[in-house]
């Protein structure tokens, strides 16, 4: 009955963020892979493949979180992506999705807020690994 | 009963003109099972504020449409709309669209199953406050509705005061709640991760979390000092206290706080002044600039760095230079050094505490006292500070 487990990659330049998000996620019974900044998470994706991923959005850039998702897409078009954020209308930060160019290269499955309870990200991470 | 001692105390009879004791809230969904479901929690629930003696209360309004919805905002003042996206003719988005065209004071909320990133990122855009997931449970949607409450009543009790001159910053207060947020939200999610003892039943295996919390708690300390220095500059209130100081001793005081954290560092602290240095200035405010310029300089030093302090009287201006062989920055972050709530993230610098306020109350310091302050810095090789002050202001 041993199945094998499925990988999660984790990039959050927050220590404590990707902590937390990592005890959960293992504690749903995934393996993690964890980075903590988007220039480390493009190190993994080159060399391996996850079978999901959740990305920080802010991290060295203000939309680091979307750049390694294009990125990932580019390579493994198959493999979803969840953008976890704590931007809301309430720090008045926002990005933009109005020019073709940026519909073109904003790229995720799954749009999520970084206070999110643990069993509903579990209830979109199966979702999407269609578990 | 008088009132007129401290103009700028917002009393509870203030925060009641702002009319809100009852707010019309406008549900548009398509399923009547939704909007019925929203009416029920919704009808007997007030939300309120510790420092309001009235709880708001909601006036509950259906549209079962978008094209009905834009018929009854375009006739009635709504406070809060409640917005599906997915309508059978005009979608939510179109709506929220409509609203922010005409500039209706009205908070939206979108209800909506699926969140893709493309609505959310076009709503939140489009100033839509919040996302309530659908389904949802009635504790969701209270607190979804007591957060947009107290949005929208910030929100206008911003607009009247700025009428009325007086200078609330609200974007400030919008970053600062952020501010306050990630470290809350990690020491919350720590917490909950032992009460569940989801790593075990000993005490040893929360190690890491138990000192990331108090790391945090000391983080959200020092916001909290940082704020209290920035109150003390913008209220204005305090009076100055402007008169003859020796900058040496408030250099040494400064030097001598933080000596505990350079001498755990091996950073060497360098001062050497024969005599006194005088200058006209707010002592309380030399004290802080002082402060935190120090501070940095060990902060975002290298172990057994070197701090150079330095005085230099010349032409009735008094040069103080605090140089560091610290981690330095780019010509990039140099120019975003100065601004609220600003901190450089790199690998360098995210195992380092700050508040981001610390050099924007420098900055602010220094212009009070007549003086301008510099910067220069080379990435890997340290960061010099200058400040220039009149002696005589």
């Amino acid at each position: 009955m041993t199945e094998i487990r499925k990988k999660i990659l984790i990039v959050d330049d927050d220590m404590d963020s990707l902590a937390l998000l990592k005890t959960h996620v293992e504690n749903f019974g995934f393996v993690t892979i964890t980075a903590e900044s988007q220039k480390e998470g493009e190190e993994i994706i080159s060399r391996e493949k996850p079978d999901l991923a959740i990305f920080d959005l802010m991290m060295e850039n203000k939309d680091s979180g979307f750049i390694l998702s294009y990125k990932m897409k580019k390579i493994y078009p198959d493999v979803p992506v969840i953008i976890a954020t704590a931007v809301t209308a309430e720090t008045g930060m926002i990005f933009g999705l109005d020019t073709e160019e940026e519909r073109n290269w904003i790229k995720a499955d799954q749009y999520l807020e970084k206070d999110i309870r643990p069993d509903q990200l579990r209830r979109e991470i199966n979702k999407l690994l269609k578990i | 009963m008088n009132n007129s001692a401290a103009n700028d105390i917002i009393y509870p009879h203030d925060l009641k003109q702002i009319k809100m004791a009852k707010l019309k809230v406008l549900i548009v969904d398509d399923e009547p099972g939704i909007r019925s479901g929203i009416v029920r929690i919704l009808h007997d629930h007030s939300v309120g504020f510790p420092f309001l003696e009235d709880d708001f209360e909601f006036d509950l309004i259906e549209a079962e449409t978008g094209e009905q919805a834009i018929e009854i905002l375009d006739n009635n003042p709504i406070d809060i709309v409640l917005l599906d996206n997915v309508l059978p003719g005009i979608y939510g988005i179109e709506v929220l669209d409509y609203i922010n065209k005409k500039g209706f004071d009205t908070g939206v909320m979108m209800i909506t199953s699926h969140a893709s990133l493309d609505l959310a990122v076009k709503a939140t855009n489009n100033g839509a406050f919040n996302f309530v997931p659908k389904p949802f449970t009635p504790q969701e949607l209270k607190a979804a509705m007591e957060n947009i409450t107290k949005h929208l009543f910030l929100k206008r009790m911003t607009k009247k005061m700025h009428k009325e001159g007086k200078e609330v910053r609200f974007q400030f207060l919008s970053v600062l709640s952020h501010e306050l947020k990630s470290p809350v939200n990690a020491v919350e999610g720590y917490l909950n991760i032992m009460k569940d003892k989801q790593v075990g039943d000993q005490i040893d295996n929360y190690k890491t979390m138990i000192d990331r919390s108090l790391e945090r708690i000391k983080g959200m300390r020092t916001l909290i000092m940082d704020l209290l220095d920035m109150t003390r500059i913008e209220s204005g209130q305090k009076i100055r206290d402007v008169k003859p100081v020796d900058l040496v001793e408030i250099v040494r005081i400064a030097k001598d706080t933080m000596e505990p954290m350079a001498i755990h560092r091996n950073i060497k602290v360098d001062f050497n002044f024969d005599g006194h240095c005088y200058i006209t200035g707010e002592k309380g405010e030399l004290e802080i600039i002082l402060n935190n310029l120090i501070s940095n300089a060990v902060k975002y030093n290298k172990d057994k760095g070197h701090v150079f302090i330095k005085l230099k009287e010349e032409n009735g201006f008094v040069k103080i230079i605090v140089e560091d062989t610290g981690i330095g920055m780019s010509k990039d972050d140099i120019s975003k050094l100065f601004q609220e709530f600003t901190r450089i993230r790199n690998m360098k610098t995210k195992n380092i505490t700050g508040s981001g306020l610390g050099l924007s109350i420098v900055k602010k310091l220094v212009e009070l006292n007549k003086g301008e302050v510099i910067v220069e810095s080379t990435p890997d090789k340290g960061s010099k500070f200058t400040v220039t002050l009149p002696t005589k202001q």
